[in-house]
């Protein structure tokens, strides 16, 4: 169960960050490396170019409750929104936060799904970037029983 | 030269469904080999799909995406016939396209 003040507060971490300039545009994808480096969910969306993160039922993260391999979870991120840019996937506690970045385009729906390594117990995120730079995020806590890092 | 990729896009009603199983390592570059030293990072960044030559995918990856990795997407407007080609290319510079028929 998540407190409003627990939420209130993972808001105003990002809320007064300011956007990126720019978004990476789809033709032009270069390997976004702050984002990949950042250590935190909020440092990475940031880096990915969200100016506010909020946390919206429109988003969703799928991932098991308990995975029994850290080195292969399956997780699953997708939304409803319209005019969203890229979706991300993210890991709280793995030593760089951001897992994947998906740019989505017209002619793909914003549901993707991709395997992660997990250091330890996490919350997971999914972050949807949209066009104007408001981002939403959903999350899931995934508790793993044996680590992914010893590969 | 990596091993080829496994494509399966299945097409149902006016979308299809991508799955990808692509062959890499995926070193994390936070692992140590037996004499203690980091086994540097080796890992996919960047993949792009296609749909019949048109790019409808780019997707950035981490070093944390699993060994071996599944990727699973949805294109709109596909139908059975269409060719799907997906493409990686690792920090290494090394890159891989295989292609696939939607049924």
């Amino acid at each position: 169960m998540q407190t409003r003040r627990e939420t209130l507060k993972q808001s105003a971490v990002v809320a007064g960050l300011l956007a990126t300039a720019g978004f990476p545009q789809f033709a032009q994808a270069a390997f976004n490396k702050v984002a990949f480096d950042a250590k935190s969910v909020q440092d990475a969306a940031k880096a990915a170019g969200a100016a506010s993160l909020a946390e919206s039922k429109d988003v969703t993260i799928t991932g098991p409750d308990i995975a029994e391999n850290g080195a292969v979870v399956p997780l699953g991120a997708s939304t409803t929104l319209a005019g969203v840019k890229q979706l991300l996937v993210l890991v709280e506690k793995n030593p760089a936060a951001l897992v994947a970045l998906f740019h989505v385009s017209d002619s793909i729906e914003a549901n993707f799904a991709t395997r992660a390594k997990m250091g330890q117990s996490s919350d997971v995120y999914a972050v949807a970037i949209m066009a104007d730079g408001k981002a939403f995020f959903a999350k899931k806590e995934v508790k793993v029983t044996l680590g992914g890092c010893g590969g | 030269m990596a091993d080829p990729m496994r494509i399966r896009a299945q097409a149902s009603g006016d979308k299809a469904t991508v799955r990808v199983l692509m062959s890499h390592e995926m070193e994390s570059g936070q692992r140590k080999d037996a004499a203690g030293k980091l086994v540097p990072a080796w890992y996919i960044q960047e993949v792009t799909a296609s749909l019949n030559g048109k790019q409808v995918l780019a997707a950035e990856w981490g070093p944390a995406v699993s060994k071996n990795p599944f990727m699973q997407f949805i294109i709109k407007g596909a139908k059975a016939g269409d060719k799907v080609a997906v493409t990686w290319k690792d920090n290494k510079g090394d890159t891989r396209t295989d292609e696939a028929t939607v049924s």
